[in-house]
């Protein structure tokens, strides 16, 4: 074995064009890496996440369940003129995309804002309670999340008891965005900050004594030692979530939806599950769907171009 | 003393400054703490109490009907059962499947790393989307069974990326050494890799025992027998629909009645179901900031 593979590389130097033999030298050498360490995850991605994206086919079609994708008629792009066409489509647009970009403005800078405080905190003891608790709420499910909102909320709920009103919030479509981030920013917010007190604990030590010698303020440590430690932790972080606007959970925004507040709470993703699913039109909502991503990935281009260029080529 | 000298050494802005954003925290870690009291003391309340005036602190008039009936009712415990099940399960399979693929990915001179990393990249920006993947699932048969929400989302991408930016931190000495010693791959990475990893390994289990427990919409469009129904969707009747399973408030008399007391068993019911994770989750904290960071930096 090992003559062969000193061979190899010396074929390997001699010319360089030929990397096929190379490549099944080395597979058979290392067939367990394939065989017993890819396979596994190899097979689940291409049934799982290239099978559906075969279907997704359909959404050019008037798809039959019972002729299946092979015997169904063509249509060409008529879902999606539909789906443009329509007066709904505007509405369930907008509310995807205020739903997110919103909750986006708000709750992207409240983690860092967490970490920056967290960071501040002398004693390693109170600082793990404080982080103990912060974290909690990310444990809890959505649904039990939206339990809680809902009962909070009620006529009956505690919210009015202390208001001393008889105000049904969930009912509002006035009040569902702020519902649904605010409860966002009281779930996620706290665990989001990991990632940036991380990388502050991770900052130069030194550096920061340094700052406060030279006398320094907050915000001037903040400016020449901490933000630079989270920088690039910050620009992934806001790429991700900028570029998945589109693809925003279908979970919470179903667990708060009630028949009055729909003007606000139908996003493309339950439009999608209720046309889908529940009515039985699997073309036409696949076409929706397919519209979504499409945009998503539109947008995570142009997101991680504009922020490349603003940090200096540096995207994801 | 060291800890008041260094508080002393700000200016007094900066002291104001500081002081706002400690009330700020302060005021967030209330905002936490505040609605999940209300939610356990109110699940001790009776009934008609907890409807006109909220909860006291008059422990006298404390229960445990609450507990006693979402206790008592069978389906909870079904749900129970099979989001234990389910969540093991998945697991079990998903940081297995998605450990040992970083390891090859990790590799510099993996013949075709390149490849796969396209391969597996995508599909965490691109999808089929719900109805390709709805009808995909029916098809291979898994309609009604547990494997439809376990086996499409068992191999995570991202999950992958952290183990593998993991793995290229441990120092190649080790696997040098190894080699040495003649131990092939497999033996390497078993007795060798895995048990250095296990700051980054505790952090995937938990993300995917969190996911799965806390998931309900997979369950939801696959899984329509009552029997197979993990614990989210027994709760999404009971928070969401307000159905609450109809033994457990079926003996009241007056639907007034009835709608009090299911009020009640919700706060109980939220009790019950959040407890389990919520005291878990505290004995992995040590492992959140190396797990955790050991992926996010080079992303």
């Amino acid at each position: 074995m090992k003559t062969s593979s000193k061979a190899v590389s010396a074929v390997k130097q001699k010319k360089k064009g030929t990397g096929f033999h190379n490549t099944v030298v080395y597979v058979k050498q290392h067939w367990q890496l394939y065989l017993i360490f890819l396979l596994p995850a190899l097979l689940l991605t291409l049934i799982f996440k290239y099978g559906p994206m075969g279907g997704v086919l359909i959404a050019f079609q008037d798809y039959n369940p019972i002729r299946g994708i092979f015997g169904s008629e063509w249509v060409g792009l008529e879902h999606f003129q539909r789906f443009m066409s329509s007066p709904d489509f505007l509405q369930y647009l907008g509310n995807t995309l205020k739903l997110s970009i919103y909750g986006l403005l708000w709750g992207f800078p409240i983690p860092i804002l967490l970490a920056f405080l967290l960071n501040r905190i002398q004693s390693a003891g109170i600082k793990r309670k404080i982080q103990l608790v912060l974290y909690m709420p990310n444990f809890i499910s959505v649904i039990v999340l939206c339990g809680i909102v809902r009962i909070f909320l009620s006529v009956t709920g505690p919210i009015n008891l202390l208001l001393d009103s008889n105000i049904n919030f969930m009912t509002m479509p006035g009040a569902f965005r702020t519902i649904y981030i605010v409860s966002s920013i009281w779930q996620t917010a706290g665990w989001a900050s990991i990632m940036y007190t991380a990388s502050l604990s991770n900052a130069s030590q030194e550096l920061k004594e340094a700052a406060v010698i030279d006398g320094a303020n907050i915000f001037q440590q903040i400016k020449a030692v901490e933000w630079p430690a989270i920088k690039d932790m910050v620009v992934i972080q806001f790429i991700l979530q900028a570029g998945n606007i589109m693809s925003i959970g279908f979970e919470k925004a179903y667990a708060l939806q009630t028949d009055l507040n729909m003007d606000t709470s139908e996003i493309i993703a339950t439009y999608v599950y209720k046309r889908g699913l529940l009515d039985g039109d699997y073309s036409f909502s696949t076409a929706v769907g397919l519209f979504n991503t499409v945009i998503n990935v539109i947008l995570l281009i142009v997101v991680n171009k504009i922020v490349a260029k603003m940090n200096e080529g540096q995207g994801l | 003393m060291k800890k008041k000298s260094r508080f002393a050494r700000y200016s007094i802005q900066d002291k104001a400054l500081l002081s706002c954003g400690y009330i700020l925290l302060g005021l967030f870690v209330v905002a936490i703490v505040v609605p999940m009291i209300y939610i356990v003391v109110a699940s001790f309340m009776d009934p008609v109490t907890l409807q006109n005036k909220g909860i006291t602190f008059d422990f006298s008039k404390w229960t445990l009907t609450a507990y006693e009936r979402v206790m008592s009712n069978a389906q909870i415990w079904v749900g129970f059962k099979n989001a234990v099940i389910y969540s093991v399960l998945f697991t079990v399979i998903s940081v297995l499947v998605t450990l040992l693929a970083a390891y090859p990915m990790s590799q510099k001179n993996f013949r075709g790393r390149g490849f796969f990393n396209v391969l597996f990249m995508i599909t965490m920006f691109f999808g089929g989307g719900m109805i390709p993947t709805y009808l995909l699932i029916y098809n291979l048969g898994l309609l009604d069974t547990m494997w439809a929400v376990i086996l499409p989302g068992a191999f995570s991408v991202w999950n992958m990326i952290i183990a593998r930016t993991y793995y290229q931190g441990i120092p190649g000495e080790l696997r040098e050494a190894a080699q040495v010693d003649g131990a092939n791959e497999l033996v390497y990475y078993f007795k060798i890799l895995l048990p250095v990893c296990t700051p980054v390994i505790a952090v995937l289990a938990l993300w995917q025992f969190v996911a799965m427990w806390n998931s309900y919409f997979d369950a939801m469009i696959y899984l329509n027998d009552a029997s197979k129904q993990p614990l989210q969707l027994v709760l999404r009747s009971i928070l969401i629909q307000n159905q609450p399973e109809s033994g457990m408030i079926s003996d009241m008399q007056s639907t007034a009645e009835r709608a009090q007391l299911a009020e009640l068993l919700k706060y109980a019911t939220i009790i019950v179901s959040s407890l389990p994770l919520l005291v878990m989750y505290p004995f992995f904290q040590k492992y959140f900031d190396s797990g955790i960071m050991a992926g996010s930096v080079k992303g």
